[in-house]
């Protein structure tokens, strides 16, 4: 199959059961609640090295979110229920708690729920008060700039992280616009890029020739080894390659979003597009890329 | 199910059988045979009622002015009732579910020791909103009440969970002895409000003389506030930007009790 001149190759991206929710971040201004997400989402980018996967949904309107403040969404995934809960604990408490003006809300009604602001709670030194407005409570726990919100719960559900593609390149240059361009366009509700900008250069493999290493690099796309390895998938004309996963609360959005970013990341420049996987052992989810291109996945 | 009053009680009629989840699955005919009582004397609810058809969604709707009707809803625990007209005293007494409309006035007692659901009353409310009967300290310990109209003496009185919000004026004592919860007037609250209050919260956007026993912490303008007011516009209540972007002064109080309770009272320019 090809989009223009570029190649896509009859494969499929393997990703994973995961568990996902969402956090709605308020503050007095879009300013400050951004501040919180992007510090809440730094150090996020894989859960073999983060203990889980975040980004930044997407901003929200005042008037679409719990207490009429600008707010961000942010998802975060992990591999359980209670990682998820772990990580929220940690991280709205290092992150949101401590930027000024922010409050922090459940932006996801999950089959499951894990107490984070119940937990949080504790900070106030006794101080702590809560409120119940319908179905929810609300913690508010004394700071020195005022008071910070948290709800006590947030819902997870069951989630798919890792879907990707590898965009095979002629140069760096063109290479780069297209992945930007793929992540412009892939900015599809439920759907999260977990890597710098929504791009990862250090694809990697399972396993290391040192034991202690879990994944390592995925040499049969680095352009530099091609004379070296005993197997590289990279056609004489690539020098470049760059990936982009996708971490998404459903199969549906993370097919959704990889078919938007295919479609803008293929054209001149671009020598192949073809999608990493374990050879389908590993994953729960086969994301089969002519599949998704053809509106299926 | 439908119910009309077809003959106006001479003396208070204890009816606590007009409730969606008691009438569920009865026939009018069966409904009508229900005991209540008028003043003393046993009577049925066909002495009073007309009644047509069956509970259907869990709903009932009642008929009429019901001023000398009371316990209508007590107990309930699902299902949605509607009153078209005024309704007694105790009204959703006890109740632990459901939702009670009433689209005129209640009288005293409304939601005294309910655990949970909704009540809304679109006229005014009488005494005691939500609070506890002569003898025990606790009151409400869970959902809410919804007053678009005013609220005489004692909101709240030992409430321990929940919520109760007065559009209008509320009288003395509002909040008197809560053990928690959140009582909110957007009108003038009476005397000594918060008086004895343990712990919980007040917040009013007009100005009110505070006992001496509450302490001035800031002022500020607290998010927590932001998402109360914003629930409540939700649930009908006109309430001005002002009223959400303005600044509220903290009290604490009250510190003849634990000194965790508070009061938040409105500090910004009148938008009026």
């Amino acid at each position: 199959m090809f989009i223009d001149t570029t190649e896509i190759i009859d494969t499929f991206a393997e990703a994973f059961a995961m568990w996902g929710t969402r956090v709605i971040i308020t503050g007095e201004t879009e300013k400050w609640a951004m501040a919180a997400a992007r510090s809440m989402t730094g150090f996020a980018t894989s859960v073999i090295g983060c203990k889980c996967e975040a980004g930044i949904e997407c901003s929200l309107p005042a008037d679409e979110t719990p207490d009429g403040r600008p707010g961000v969404s942010v998802l975060l995934f992990a591999g359980s229920p209670k990682g998820v809960g772990n990580r929220l604990v940690e991280r709205i408490g290092q992150c949101v708690m401590t930027c000024p003006t922010t409050a922090c809300y459940n932006g996801l009604e999950g089959e499951e729920s894990v107490v984070v602001g119940g937990k949080l709670r504790y900070f106030g030194d006794g101080y702590q008060s809560s409120k119940v407005l319908g179905d929810t409570r609300l913690w508010r726990i004394p700071v020195m700039e005022g008071e910070f919100v948290v709800e006590e719960s947030f819902g997870v559900q069951p989630a798919v992280g890792g879907g990707n593609f590898l965009v095979l390149g002629r140069d760096l240059a063109a290479t780069l616009a297209a992945v930007e361009a793929a992540v412009e366009a892939m900015q599809v509700p439920g759907v999260i890029l977990p890597f710098p900008d929504g791009v990862v250069r250090s694809g990697s493999k399972p396993g290391s020739r040192y034991k202690a290493l879990p994944a390592s690099t995925n040499d049969a796309y680095c352009p530099s080894l091609r004379g070296r390895v005993p197997e590289t998938c990279l056609p004489d004309s690539v020098s470049c390659v760059l990936e982009i996963v996708i971490d998404g609360l459903d199969e549906e959005a993370v097919a959704d979003s990889m078919r938007l970013g295919i479609q803008a990341a293929a054209g001149e420049g671009i020598v192949q597009i073809t999608a990493g996987n374990y050879g389908g052992n590993l994953g729960q989810y086969h994301l089969r890329l002519h599949d998704i291109l053809q509106g299926g996945s | 199910m439908k119910l009309t009053l077809h003959t106006t009680p001479e003396v208070p009629l204890e009816a606590e059988v007009i409730s969606a989840d008691r009438l569920q699955g009865l026939t009018a005919e069966e409904a009508a045979r229900l005991p209540v009582f008028h003043g003393n004397d046993k009577a049925v609810l066909g002495d009073f009622f007309t009644l047509q058809g069956k509970v259907k969604d869990g709903s009932v709707t009642v008929e009429g002015d019901l001023t000398k009707v009371k316990l209508v809803g007590s107990g309930m625990s699902q299902g949605r009732l509607r009153i078209e007209g005024n309704v007694g005293t105790h009204l959703g007494a006890e109740m632990s579910g459901g939702e009670i409309i009433v689209t005129g006035d209640a009288g005293d007692w409304v939601g005294r020791e309910m655990s949970g659901g909704r009540i809304t009353i679109k006229g005014d409310a009488g005494h005691m909103l939500g609070s506890a009967v002569r003898g025990v300290s606790v009151g409400m310990t869970g959902g809410e009440i919804i007053v678009h109209g005013n609220a005489r003496n004692e909101v709240g009185n030992g409430m321990r969970r929940g919520l109760i919000a007065v559009g209008g004026d509320s009288g003395d004592f509002t909040g008197v002895s809560m053990r928690a919860g959140t009582v909110v007037v957007l009108g003038q609250m009476g005397m000594r409000p918060g008086a004895g209050m343990v712990r919980g919260t007040l917040i009013t956007t007009r100005s009110v003389e505070l006992l001496p026993t509450f302490n001035y912490d800031t002022t500020y303008r607290p998010p927590i506030l932001r998402t109360i007011l914003l629930y409540l516009r939700k649930q009908g209540f006109a309430i001005g930007d002002a009223y959400l972007n303005g600044p509220y002064q903290r009290w604490s109080g009250d510190s003849i009790e634990l000194n965790k309770g508070e009061i938040l009272l409105y500090a910004g320019d009148d938008p009026a």
